[in-house]
């Protein structure tokens, strides 16, 4: 297991530092690491500094996130479809980020969108865990989710369309589909402590989750308190999703396929598969911000696009041996 | 100002009223550009409504003016009602709305956007010909060119570039591009081969290096695409006092020479 975190290391610095090599303006490496570490005037240290230093160390950020909250979200539901941004918990986090835009709270206050999104992202993370519960049934978790992503993204789409701005509505897209493009290092500082915080808390929970694995009256016994690990998951998941999602919009599938791929890796422990997990995710958003910029550089091609279609067959293959297990 | 105080006056200086069957009486315009040349031209009474746009004054430059006329919001029910015997739509007016009111024996002109100064003389003696105002756009068309030969000036006022929401840029066959271009600034567009109004990458933005920043003009509520006009690589790439593209920027009409006095 070592060796499997020492490869999604280097995995993951290796994408970051291509990340940061990647962009439309050519500029070459060693000349882009030196502008990057000594600074200066010019254009070279600007678009470094200010346009792919903030879209890197997002893309780590954001994807090392919905990797942890997707692992933590299956092995508390214990249900292999939980994730983030399939059962409504990002569009819930859009939908409080795009209240704040358009009431300008977000203007009055920098905070107010993060807590907004987050306040979002709880009440559908907690309308969730209230219906499904630690039971792992897929049919509520699944149809709940889709209660929740349908309402979160009329709400969205509502508001947007509501704006008197005429730029407002195209953004539909971005909310659904998530972005990492033109982000500034204001939004790194506005979403790093409140993810940082939630990702404490879950981790805190490993040990827990473990014990879950074993039921819930094995959990019990064994000292785990029931309310204790429901309230950190929620807190943590809304602290992960919701600044991440008013930063980068909803990006779905990353916190489904990450932790699939690695479980039996990490022996489905879930204490280990959740840093394996938020490596993976890391590794995965940075990618596909990598592939975006390389595919379509000039359209500003959506992160949640490529997720998506990486991600979608593996879910419907996921309800398929879910539903052949007779487990529903 | 004095310019465009000068323009307006143009319908005031009634002429006699238009005589004989060509001459359209109840002319109805359902586009914002083609609404501000109509109402520099038309006989009084004889333009019976304008684009609701026309009354908005973030859009129009002729916006007290549009008041005068009722408002249409481009549906074909409203201007069947209007009996217009002729009816201006620009080149995005919907089909299926133009095509509804030519099956109904409408006659409707669709007029290209003027998106040069070429194309905006060309737009004025079209109109004036469709109204039977040739008089009144040989007037308006004197006045421009004499205008259009003041701003022409041939020194150079460095690198430009036009940045609006969403990071989209515009060359030099727009009109943006042309009223730039007419201040005297080169247009860093075509460092990249941009010649229409196309996204260019806040990266290749910052690696022109302009000499000056030209921004949309900013619209109520938020939109993250308008926010990026914030972001903080393009204070330091551009220093410069951003100019803001406004109503004279809009549309092709004589106003554009009030924009281009404003780059000064």
């Amino acid at each position: 297991m070592r060796a499997l975190f020492a490869g999604l290391g280097l995995l993951v610095a290796a994408l970051w530092l291509a990340s940061l090599l990647t962009g439309p303006a050519g500029i070459a490496p060693a000349e882009a690491i030196a502008a990057l570490v000594r600074g200066g005037e010019g254009p070279v240290p600007i678009v470094m500094t200010e346009i792919r230093l903030p879209r890197a160390l997002l893309g780590l950020a954001v994807g090392a996130g919905l990797g942890l909250s997707g692992a933590a979200m299956q092995g508390y539901l214990r249900n292999p479809l939980a994730e983030p941004g399939l059962i409504g918990v990002s569009g819930m986090a859009a939908l409080g980020a795009v209240i704040a835009i358009q009431t300008g709270l977000a203007l009055s206050a920098p905070l107010a969108l993060p807590v907004a999104a987050l306040t979002g992202a709880a009440l559908g993370v907690g309308l969730l865990v209230a219906l499904a519960g630690p039971r792992g049934g897929s049919v509520t978790l699944i149809l709940a989710g889709v209660a929740i992503s349908a309402l979160a993204g009329a709400g969205t789409a509502l508001v947007l369309n509501l704006s008197p701005n005429p730029y407002a509505a195209n953004e539909i897209v971005f909310w659904l589909m998530g972005s990492l493009a033109d982000r500034s290092m204001q939004h790194l500082w506005l979403a790093l402590p409140p993810m940082l915080s939630g990702a404490a808390l879950i981790v805190s929970a490993g040990r827990g989750l473990d014990a879950l694995t074993l039921g819930e009256g094995a959990a019990a016994a064994m000292g785990v308190s029931p309310a204790g690990l429901r309230w950190r998951l929620v807190a943590g998941v809304a602290l992960i999703v919701g600044p991440a999602t008013a930063v980068a919009g909803a990006i779905g599938f990353v916190g489904l396929v990450v932790p699939h791929l690695l479980r039996s890796r990490v022996g489905a422990r879930p204490s280990a598969l959740l840093p394996a997990a938020a490596m993976g995710g890391a590794a995965l958003l940075l990618a596909a911000d990598i592939a975006v910029r390389l595919i379509l550089p000039e359209r500003d091609l959506k992160l949640g696009v490529l997720t998506a279609i990486v991600g979608a067959p593996l879910f419907l293959h996921l309800i398929w041996k879910t539903r052949s297990g007779g487990r529903v | 100002m004095l310019l465009g105080a000068a323009m307006l006056a143009g319908p005031a200086l009634a002429e006699a009223p238009p005589q004989g069957a060509a001459t359209p009486r109840r002319v109805v315009s359902m586009n914002l550009c083609t609404d501000q040349i109509a109402m520099l031209l038309a006989a009084p009474g004889q333009l019976v409504s304008v684009s609701d746009l026309a009354r908005n004054p973030r859009m129009s430059a002729m916006a007290d003016e549009a008041r005068g006329f009722a408002a249409n919001h481009g549906r074909a029910e409203e201007i069947y009602l209007l009996r217009p015997d002729l009816v201006i739509a620009g080149a995005f007016a919907s089909g299926p709305t133009v095509a509804l009111l030519r099956r109904l024996g409408l006659r409707v002109e669709v007029l290209e956007p003027a998106e040069s100064i070429a194309a905006i003389r060309a737009e004025i003696v079209h109109v004036g010909a469709l109204l039977g105002r040739h008089e009144a756009a040989a007037d308006l068309l004197a006045r421009f060119d004499r205008g259009v030969a003041r701003s022409a000036r041939r020194e150079d006022r460095g690198r430009a570039a036009l940045y609006y929401a969403n990071g989209f840029t515009s060359g030099r066959d727009t009109l943006a591009g042309e009223i730039l271009a007419q201040a005297g600034y080169r247009n860093i567009a075509a460092d990249y081969g941009i010649a229409t109004t196309t996204h260019l990458p806040m990266e290749l933005l910052v690696m022109a290096q302009p000499d000056r920043l030209i921004t949309g003009a900013r619209w109520p509520g938020q939109s993250r695409g308008e926010a990026l006009l914030e972001h903080p690589a393009l204070a330091r790439a551009a220093p410069r006092l951003a100019e803001v593209t406004d109503r004279d920027w809009v549309c092709g009409t004589p106003f554009i020479l009030r924009a281009i006095e404003a780059l000064r």
